[in-house]
C-alpha cells in the first residue's frame, strides 16, 4: 500500500512538472505582466522594505503595480522564497530595477519554489484527507481517491501553469478538513486559521469550520468543558493571528490599511468574465447603472449570506462529518456565485470539498471537476495553456474511466451526464474553431460563464438537497 | 471504486495525453537530426541521400526509415515548407516542433498494436490483473517516454514492429514473422543484434519441424523463408544498388569510439573505470583525449590494453551461442518462452560487449523483458532488476534542469521503488566534487548501472540456461514480489 501511495505521488509530481515547461500568466508582456510578476514582485518588496511598509504606497512600494493583497502569511512566504532567490542571483529581486525580470532560471527556479509547496503541503495534506475519509467512513477507496485528488488539473492548471500558490492554502485548509474529520478540532482550527491568513478567499469555507466546532464545544456535557474548549480554540486563532499581524500590531490604522488591500471594496464586483450570479445577471441588468459599488457590496453579502445558510443550518442541527463535507461544498459555491470581486480561480474552493464527495457521488463530482476546469478555460488559453489543459482533462477523465463504481447512475442521470458532457465538449470546440464577431469579442468567454453558472447553481441545489436528506451518523 | 481490469484503450488515452504534454520538453540534437533526415529526402533525389553531408548529421540508418522520413516530409509540406531545406541548420519553428513531435505520438499506434497483438499471443486473458500490468508496462514504459518523447527519437514504432513480429512467431506465424523482422532490420540495423535468436528458431521450429510433417520439405521452407526474409531487403536497397558501400560507410561507422562521449552502462564503462582508477593509481600521464572528454572518437586506455572492435564481436557472439544452442534443443512447448529469453539475453550481450553501445540500446533488452514478466514470476523479479538500473541509466538524456523533476518522478512512479543513489545531485553539490571532478557524477552514474546491468545479465544467463543456483531469496519473497509490483504499477 506504501508504495502504491508514493507511486501516486509521485505520478502527481510528475504532471506538475511537466505542465510547469508551458507558459505562465504574464509571460512576455509588459508592462503590467501577470501573476507571476505579482509573485516575485512581492518577494523584491518584502526583502526590500520594513515589514510595516509592505502594505503601504511610497515611493518604494507602489500599490497601483501589484501591490500585496493577500494576507500576512503570503508576504512571509513571499519573504522566505525572496531570501532563497536573493541567495541565488540577487537581480531576481533588487528594488525597483528587477521589474519584469524573466529568464530561463528564474522560471525554474519560481516553477520549483510552487513544486516545493506541492510536494511539503498539498500532496501530504489531500493524503491526510484521503486517509481520514477512508478511516472515518470505511470507504475502502484510498488509492482511488487519492490519485483523483492528486491529479485534479484545475489546481495543477492554476498553480504550476498560470502561476499561483494556492497549493499552499488550499493543502493548510485539506490539513484542518482532515483533522476535523479525525476529530482534532485544535489542529483543525490552527490549521484553518494558517490558510485564512494566506488567502482571505479560505473565507469560502470558514463558515462550516465555525459552525461545527462551535457546535463541537456546545456539545459539551458541562458547563466548564464548554469554556475550557471554547477559550482553547480561541486563545489558537489568536494567537495565530496575533503573530503573523506582529509587525501591523503597532497602531489600529496598519491593521486597518491592510484590511483596506485584502478587501478592496472600491474594485468592481466581479472581474473579467467569471461563472457567477453578477456577471450572468449584468447581460440583461447592467448593475453599474442600477446600484452604487458600495451598495452592491451589501447586497452581495446579504445574498451570499442567506445562501449559504441552510446547509450551514442543517450543519449546526446534524452535525455529522458527511454533513460537514456537503456544507463546505455547498458554501464554497454560494459565496462565488454570489459574494464580491470573485475571480475565476477561486472555483478552486469549491473544487477542493466537491474532491472530498468523490467517493459517495463519482459520476456527479468528475462532471463538477471538469465543469469547473472549463470555468477557467478562457483564463488559461489566455496564457497560452489551451493544450496542457485540454490534455489534461482528457487524462483525468480517462484515469477516472479506468475504475468504476458499484453503484451504477440511472438512465436519467446517465442522461444527464452525456447531455452535459457532449455540451461542455460543443461550446469549447466552437470557441476553438469559430471566431467571436467584432461586435461582442467577448461572446466565448461570456457563454462560458452563463453556462458555468448555470451549472453551479445546479450544483448548489444539487448539493442542498443531499444535504437535507443525509443520514450520516450523527456523532 | 473498483479498479477495471480491462482498460487497455483507457490506458493509450493517457499514454497519448501524456506524450503531447510532453511537446515543450527540452529535446537532444536527435531532433535537428530528424528534422535534417527530412529535408535531405525532400529535397534531394534518391541517389544523393547517403552522400550529402551540409548537416554533420547525416543519414546513417537504413534506406526504410529514410523512405518513411521522405513520406512525412509529404506532409511536413504543408505545416512549414522551411523546415525541409536542407541548409537550414538548427530550424526549429513552432510549427516543427510540433510536426515532429506528433509524428512520434502517432506513429506509436503501431507499437499500441504491437502491445495488444503480444499479449494476445502470449494467451495473457482480457480483464486479468496480468492483462491490466502488461498493458501499463508495455503502454506507459518510461524508457521509451524519456527516449521518444523527451529526447526525441522514432523508437516506438520501430518496438512496435518487433513486438508484431515476435507475436506472430509465438503464434506459429512463420514466414509473417520472418518478414516483419526483415522490414524492422530495414528500418534500423541495431536489430541485427536479435537477428540470431529469430533465425535459429525459424530454423528450427519451421524448416527442420516441417521437414518432418508429410509432404514438407527441409528446402521448400528454407527456400520461402529466405524469400519472404530478403524481399524487404530487395526493396529497400534495390535503388540504392550501385552505391551500397557508401551505406554500408555510414550504417557501421567504425572510426567512432569504444564508449560513446556518455559510456552506456555495459562492461566497458567498468573496463574504462578500472583503467582510470589504475591510471590515477599507478600515476600515468593519459595520452591523447580522456574517455570523458565528451568527443566521438577512438580512444586509447593507459593502462589496460586497448579494445579493438573484433575483440567485441568475438565476445558478443561468444555469449549469445550457449543460449542459442539452448532454444535450439528446447522441447517445442517451451520454446516461445525459450525464444522471449534468447531475444533478452542476445540483446544483452551485444549491449554488455558490443562497440560503441549507446544507452538507450538497453531498452532492446527492457521490452522484451517486459513481456516474460507477464508469463513467469521469476522472470518479473529479473525484469525488476534490470529496470531498476536500466531506466537510470538513461537519466542522462534528460540533463535539462527542467527535467531533473520529471525524470526521477517518472521514473520512481513506474519503479514504484526508491533506491536513487543520490550522489550526483546532492552529496557531490555538498562536497564541491562537481567542480573539482566534473565527470563524476556521469561516471558514478554509468558505472552503478553498469553494475546492475552485469549483475542482471550473470544471473539471469544462468537462470534461463537452467543452471542452478543456490537460491538467494526467498520463494516467499519473490510471490509477494510480483504481486505487489503489478498493483503498484497499475497506479501509474
Amino acid at each position: 500500500m506504501k508504495s502504491e501511495i508514493l507511486a501516486i505521488a509521485c505520478v502527481a509530481v510528475s504532471l506538475r512538472s511537466i505542465v510547469s515547461l508551458y507558459s505562465f500568466s504574464g509571460f512576455d508582456s509588459p508592462p503590467m505582466y501577470g501573476d507571476y510578476e505579482a509573485q516575485r514582485h512581492w518577494q523584491e518588496v518584502t526583502i526590500n522594505l520594513e515589514p510595516g511598509q509592505w502594505y503601504t504606497n511610497s515611493s518604494d512600494n507602489d500599490l497601483q503595480y501589484w501591490g500585496l493583497d493577500y494576507p500576512p502569511l503570503t508576504a512571509h512566504h513571499s519573504y522566505l522564497i525572496g531570501r532563497i532567490a536573493e541567495s541565488i542571483d540577487p537581480r531576481f529581486i533588487e528594488l525597483h530595477k528587477s521589474r519584469g525580470f524573466q529568464s530561463r532560471l528564474h522560471k525554474s527556479f519560481m516553477r520549483l519554489t510552487v513544486l516545493t509547496g506541492d510536494i511539503l503541503i498539498y500532496l501530504p495534506a489531500i493524503l491526510g484527507v484521503c486517509i481520514c475519509i477512508d478511516k472515518s467512513f470505511q470507504s475502502k477507496s484510498l488509492l482511488f481517491s487519492f490519485m483523483l485528488f492528486a491529479a485534479y488539473p484545475g489546481q495543477v492548471l492554476i498553480d504550476n501553469g498560470h502561476f499561483q500558490y494556492n497549493n499552499v492554502s488550499l493543502g493548510l485548509a485539506a490539513a484542518a478538513i482532515a483533522a476535523i474529520l479525525h476529530g482534532k478540532q485544535y489542529i483543525a482550527a490552527f490549521a484553518f486559521t494558517l490558510a485564512l491568513n494566506y488567502k482571505q478567499m479560505e473565507l469560502y469555507h470558514s463558515i462550516p469550520f465555525f459552525t461545527y466546532i462551535l457546535g463541537e464545544c456546545l456539545a459539551a456535557n458541562s458547563l466548564r468543558l464548554f469554556a475550557v474548549k471554547l477559550g482553547i480554540t480561541a486563545t489558537i486563532v489568536l494567537a495565530t493571528f496575533c503573530l503573523l499581524w506582529y509587525p501591523w500590531s503597532g497602531s489600529l490604522h496598519a491593521v486597518a490599511e491592510v484590511l483596506h488591500r485584502l478587501f478592496p471594496l472600491g474594485r468592481t464586483v466581479f472581474e473579467d468574465k467569471v461563472s457567477n450570479f453578477w456577471c450572468s445577471l449584468n447581460i440583461i441588468w447592467k448593475l453599474k447603472q442600477h446600484v452604487l459599488n458600495n451598495h452592491m457590496a451589501l447586497v452581495c453579502l446579504a445574498f451570499t449570506l442567506i445562501s449559504a445558510l441552510p446547509t450551514n443550518i442543517t450543519l449546526y442541527r446534524k452535525r455529522c462529518k458527511m454533513g460537514f463535507l456537503l456544507s463546505l461544498f455547498n458554501t464554497a459555491i454560494a459565496f462565488f456565485l454570489f459574494s464580491f470581486q470573485v475571480h475565476e480561480k477561486t472555483i478552486l474552493l469549491a473544487a477542493l470539498p466537491s474532491l472530498c464527495l468523490l467517493t459517495w457521488w463519482p459520476n456527479e463530482i468528475i462532471l463538477f471537476l471538469e465543469m469547473s476546469v472549463f470555468t477557467m478555460l478562457p483564463l488559461l488559453q489566455r496564457d497560452g495553456l489551451l493544450v496542457p489543459s485540454l490534455e489534461c482533462v482528457l487524462i483525468y477523465h480517462l484515469i477516472c474511466q479506468c475504475f468504476y463504481s458499484e453503484t451504477r447512475p440511472s438512465s436519467g442521470q446517465k442522461a444527464f451526464l452525456y447531455i452535459s458532457k457532449i455540451c461542455l465538449i460543443v461550446i469549447v470546440g466552437a470557441s476553438l474553431i469559430i471566431k467571436a464577431p467584432s461586435r461582442y469579442p467577448d461572446l466565448w468567454p461570456l457563454i462560458t460563464s452563463v453556462i458555468g453558472c448555470a451549472y453551479l447553481a445546479f450544483f448548489l441545489l444539487w448539493g442542498n438537497f443531499q444535504h437535507l436528506t443525509c443520514k450520516g451518523e450523527a456523532l | 471504486m473498483i479498479l477495471k481490469k480491462d482498460c487497455f484503450w483507457q490506458l493509450v488515452g493517457i499514454s497519448t495525453g501524456l506524450k503531447i504534454l510532453l511537446i515543450p520538453a527540452n529535446h537532444s540534437t536527435d531532433f535537428e537530426v530528424h528534422r535534417n533526415w527530412l529535408a535531405i529526402t525532400h529535397s534531394l533525389p534518391l541517389n544523393r541521400w547517403y552522400f550529402e553531408d551540409t548537416s554533420e548529421w547525416t543519414l546513417d540508418y537504413p534506406p526504410f526509415f529514410a523512405y518513411f522520413e521522405w513520406l512525412l516530409s509529404q506532409v511536413a509540406r504543408f505545416v512549414d515548407p522551411r523546415m525541409l531545406i536542407v541548409e537550414n541548420l538548427n530550424y526549429e519553428s513552432k510549427a516543427t516542433l510540433y510536426f515532429q513531435r506528433l509524428s512520434v505520438t502517432a506513429m506509436d499506434l503501431i507499437y499500441v498494436l504491437g502491445v495488444r497483438s503480444c499479449l494476445s499471443a502470449l494467451g495473457v486473458v482480457k480483464g486479468s490483473q496480468q492483462f491490466f500490468a502488461g498493458s501499463l508496462l508495455l503502454l506507459l514504459n518510461v524508457g521509451l517516454i524519456f527516449v521518444d518523447h523527451i529526447h526525441f527519437q522514432y523508437n516506438g514504432f520501430m518496438f512496435g514492429i518487433l513486438l508484431l513480429s515476435i507475436s506472430a512467431l509465438i503464434r506459429q506465424r512463420f514466414l509473417w514473422s520472418a518478414f516483419t523482422f526483415a522490414v524492422l532490420l530495414n528500418f534500423k540495423h541495431i536489430f541485427l543484434y536479435l537477428a540470431p535468436p529469430f533465425g535459429v528458431y525459424l530454423l528450427r521450429f519451421y524448416c527442420l519441424e516441417q521437414a518432418n510433417v508429410k509432404g514438407g520439405s527441409f528446402w521448400r521452407s528454407l527456400f520461402k523463408l529466405l524469400a519472404v526474409g530478403l524481399a524487404p531487403f530487395v526493396v529497400s536497397f534495390g535503388p540504392f544498388w550501385n552505391q551500397l558501400p557508401q551505406i554500408m560507410s555510414r550504417l557501421f561507422p567504425f572510426n567512432r569510439g569504444l564508449t560513446h562521449a556518455y559510456w552506456a552502462p555495459n562492461i566497458w564503462a567498468l573496463y574504462n573505470t578500472a583503467d582510470k582508477v589504475a591510471a590515477n593509481v599507478l600515476k600515468t600521464a593519459s595520452a591523447g583525449p580522456s574517455t570523458t572528454s565528451g568527443l566521438v572518437q577512438q580512444i586509447d586506455h593507459s593502462v589496460l590494453p586497448t579494445i579493438t572492435p573484433s575483440m567485441t564481436f568475438g565476445l558478443t557472439i561468444v555469449f549469445m551461442l550457449p543460449i542459442l544452442l539452448k532454444l535450439f534443443k528446447s522441447s517445442k512447448k517451451q520454446s516461445p518462452l525459450m525464444f522471449l529469453r534468447a531475444v533478452v539475453l542476445c540483446a544483452c550481450s551485444s549491449f554488455m560487449f558490443g562497440w560503441h553501445v549507446h544507452e538507450k540500446a538497453i531498452l532492446m533488452c527492457l521490452i522484451p523483458l517486459s513481456l516474460l514478466t507477464l508469463v513467469n514470476r521469476e522472470d518479473a523479479r529479473y525484469a525488476y532488476i534490470l529496470g531498476i538500473a536500466g531506466y537510470f541509466s538513461l537519466f542522462p538524456l534528460l540533463f535539462d534542469i527542467d527535467l531533473y523533476v520529471p525524470r526521477y518522478s517518472f521514473y520512481l512512479s513506474y519503479m514504484g521503488f526508491i533506491a536513487i543513489p543520490l550522489y550526483e545531485h546532492i552529496i557531490s553539490r555538498l562536497l564541491g566534487l562537481h567542480i573539482r571532478l566534473p565527470f563524476m557524477p556521469l561516471l558514478l552514474t554509468s558505472t552503478y548501472s553498469a553494475l546492475g546491468v552485469v549483475y542482471f545479465f550473470g544471473r539471469y544467463y544462468l537462470y534461463a540456461m537452467g543452471v542452478s543456483w543456490p537460491k538467494v531469496a526467498a520463494p516467499k519473497a519473490t510471490a509477494t514480489y510480483s504481486s505487489s509490483a503489478k498493483r503498484k504499477r497499475k497506479t501509474k
